[in-house]
């Protein structure tokens, strides 16, 4: 059987790896995007099992909500890039730090 | 009603028009619009008195209601009764001589029209002090004059004495001035009002109040009223050890020596003593206060008039002297005995300083006495008159000066109150004082070796009638006043309700039953001490002066340092001068060191533009520009927010 627990224990651990990921990665920043992405889902399997727990159709009204709005994210994020690698030739994330103060 | 408004405005019109269109009017115009402004208030104010005389009621009202404030009212209102009467003859009289002679004594001077604007507005700002109704009004008239006085003192304005002279009498009169202005506070505080009559109803009742001024010190509240407010009289009417100033102000031109620092912006303390004496009356310790610094200032300052070498100087000191008589006069409960010697000296100081101004102007305004001498053959119409005032002045018997000084001392002597022995022998000795050192003057200026230079000898001549005419109508009063005014002053109670004496202070009231009349007193005069001290004193003088003239500096080596003190003027200037003047300059350097350039600049001003500097320096270490440095910081603040969602709420 399969409980709420059991959800929550991957959500949180799909959450972990993307913290995991945005740290470690250093090279490319495609990779950063995604972990976010995966950050999202992490968060959205949370909405849908507790919403299927607490019988609450809310929490998948909002699922929808985040997805649309990682969808319009990752577009932005990878238009960005595509302008940085035009102008630097480069998505490494060490190499950025323009915005140093 | 309307005259009274007159009689204040007249001189306020003829200062704004010689003022402000002095171009367009000219000199003529000016001293025209003045003259005729100055004599219209005195015919309107001789007019007053006469009907005071007749018996007219007092007029006690608001002209104008300048504002309400919960319950405590400002207005501009007349209180004319005998007393307000009197001063405003002496006081547009003497102003009125003044205006003439000023024609005389500026001729030649740019700012003549200026002049006339200024003594103009005296004249209305003397006014209003005198009529005034209530103690804002009197305030206002005080301070006023004190601002006029300021402006003519520093009339020759390019003159670094006379700036600092002009600025020592503002400081000093400041001083004073704030003691009045609490003194009038602590009148409304205990009364509610600020009208004369309202107040002075109150005295008995206030006598009974106390307060404390300091944690366990008690004080009846009038006592310290009176103080106060004879603190601003000690300012205004140059009372030791507020006196320093009027010395100084000898600085401005002559005319304005005479007409304010002698004969009436001066005796504004001694009048406000006397309309106050309602008040005064209840507080013993305020009166032996009076006593003891009136005496103090008659005695010792006339003692530095016999040393000085100015003519004007010499005047000057004899003017604090004689102020320190009116003042004792006030402080016996002799009120009508003070105003009298007001009134008599208005004329006769006003006389000498004019005639003073008259030798300096046949001297080309060299002041200096040791440089005259023998002028009598070259001035006879200044050197007579001059000799009448200096005659009144030392209460040679039978002139005006006779009568007040006379009828003073005796009543001083006749009271009983603390420190009135110490007053009446202070008053007495000054009288050989007055003498020796009146004298000196006279006899260095106007008789002896003609000391001055050739070319000066050569153009010595009489002053125009513009200069003479003012000496001879003054010189009229300053012989014959005393006979005239000592019968109703004195003897018949003149003053009525205006002037409230307890009985058991009544000095005054043993005359009426002694003398019939002036020739009485005349004749008893001739046999008492001062009489005869005057005449010692001319006697010395002429001694010391004209027949072994020697002997005075052989006296000043006999003490050096005796003679040194009273050069120093018994070394108040140079204390003002080391602690006063160089305490405040040294507190503001503190405060401008400390305070200004230290606190607020640096700290205040600077410090915060620096405080944001420093911290954003640190700051911008932080900004690394690294996108996962950021994560971290957000990831940190997440876990952050997380715990404190889980931990925080129990």
């Amino acid at each position: 059987m399969i409980t709420l627990s059991h959800y929550l224990t991957l959500s949180a651990a799909l959450f972990a790896i993307s913290i995991v990921g945005i740290f470690i990665n250093r090279k490319n920043m495609i990779l950063l995007l995604m972990c976010i992405e995966l950050m999202l889902l992490a968060v959205n399997f949370n909405f849908i099992a507790f919403s299927r727990y607490l019988d609450d159709t809310a929490g998948q009204v909002f699922v929808f909500f985040i997805l649309t709005v990682a969808a319009a994210e990752t577009a932005i994020g990878l238009a960005i890039l595509v302008v940085l690698f035009r102008t630097r030739h480069s998505i490494s994330v060490t190499k950025m730090s323009s915005m140093k103060g | 009603m309307n005259i009274y408004l007159t009689v204040v405005l007249a001189p306020l019109a003829a200062a704004l028009l010689a003022g402000l269109f002095g171009k367009l009017i000219g000199r003529a115009g000016a001293h025209t619009v003045a003259i005729a402004g100055v004599g219209l208030a005195f015919a309107l104010s001789v007019y007053t008195l006469i009907q005071q005389l007749a018996g007219a009621a007092v007029f006690n009202e608001t002209v104008y209601t300048w504002m309400v404030l919960d319950g405590l009212t400002m207005e501009v209102g007349f209180l004319v009764d005998r007393l307000t009467a009197l001063m405003m003859v002496v006081v547009t009289f003497v102003s009125l001589m003044v205006h003439i002679y000023t024609i005389g004594y500026m001729c030649d001077d740019p700012g003549y029209q200026r002049f006339f604007s200024y003594i103009s507005l005296f004249t209305f700002a003397m006014l209003m002090l005198v009529m005034a109704n209530n103690f804002m009004q009197l305030f206002f008239g005080w301070e006023a004059v004190g601002v006029v006085s300021y402006l003519l003192i520093g009339f020759w304005y390019t003159k670094p004495t006379a700036i600092f002279a002009n600025m020592k009498a503002f400081l000093v009169n400041r001083v004073g001035d704030f003691g009045f202005i609490l003194g009038i506070a602590t009148v409304l505080y205990f009364t509610g009002s600020l009208d004369y009559a309202t107040v002075f109803l109150q005295g008995e009742e206030m006598a009974g109040k106390t307060m404390e001024l300091f944690p366990g010190q008690v004080w009846s509240a009038v006592s310290v009223a009176c103080i106060l407010l004879f603190i601003g009289a000690m300012g205004k009417s140059a009372q030791m050890p507020l006196h320093v100033w009027l010395p100084d102000s000898m600085e401005g031109p002559t005319p304005i020596s005479a007409l304010i620092h002698a004969a009436t912006m001066v005796t504004a303390g001694v009048f406000m003593v006397a309309r106050m004496s309602p008040l005064f009356e209840y507080s013993d310790t305020a009166l032996s206060f009076i006593l003891i610094v009136g005496g103090t200032t008659a005695l010792f300052t006339g003692i530095l008039g016999v040393i000085q070498t100015d003519i004007k100087r010499v005047v000057a000191y004899s003017t604090l002297s004689q102020l320190g008589y009116m003042m004792v006069g006030c402080g016996a409960s002799a009120y009508a005995a003070g105003i009298f010697h007001l009134m008599t000296h208005a004329c006769f100081k006003a006389l000498l300083f004019l005639a003073a101004g008259s030798a300096i102007i046949a001297m080309h305004h060299d002041q200096d006495m040791r440089n005259m001498g023998g002028l009598k053959k070259y001035l006879p119409i200044t050197y007579w008159t001059c000799l009448c005032g200096s005659l009144a002045l030392i209460a040679f018997p039978g002139t005006s000066g006779f009568f007040s000084k006379d009828a003073l001392i005796e009543a001083v002597h006749a009271a009983e109150i603390a420190g009135s022995s110490y007053a009446y022998w202070c008053v007495l000795i000054s009288v050989f004082v007055t003498a020796l050192y009146t004298f000196r003057m006279v006899f260095m200026v106007y008789h002896g070796r003609e000391r001055m230079d050739e070319k000066t000898r050569s153009n010595l001549r009489e002053s125009p009638w513009v200069i003479t005419l003012p000496l001879i109508l003054l010189a009229i009063p300053s012989l014959l006043l005393g006979w005239v005014a000592f019968d109703p002053l004195l003897l018949d109670d003149y003053f009525g309700p205006a002037i409230f004496v307890l009985p058991q202070h009544d000095v005054l009231a043993g005359f009426a039953a002694e003398y019939s009349g002036p020739l009485q007193f005349f004749i008893h005069g001739l046999q008492s001490p001062p009489a005869w001290l005057a005449v010692a004193g001319v006697v010395t003088a002429w001694y010391i002066v004209l027949v072994r003239p020697d002997m005075a500096e052989a006296a000043a080596n006999l003490w050096p340092r005796f003679t040194k003190f009273l050069l120093n003027k018994y070394g108040f200037d140079d204390f003002n001068q080391k602690v006063f003047a160089a305490g405040s300059r040294g507190l503001g350097q503190f405060l401008w060191r400390y305070g200004d350039v230290m606190i607020i600049d640096d700290g205040l001003v600077n410090g915060s533009a620096r405080a944001v500097s420093g911290l954003s320096e640190r700051l911008r270490r932080i900004q690394s520009g690294y996108l996962y440095h950021y994560v971290f910081v957000m990831v940190i603040g997440m876990t952050a927010l997380v715990g404190w969602l889980y931990w925080g709420f129990d």
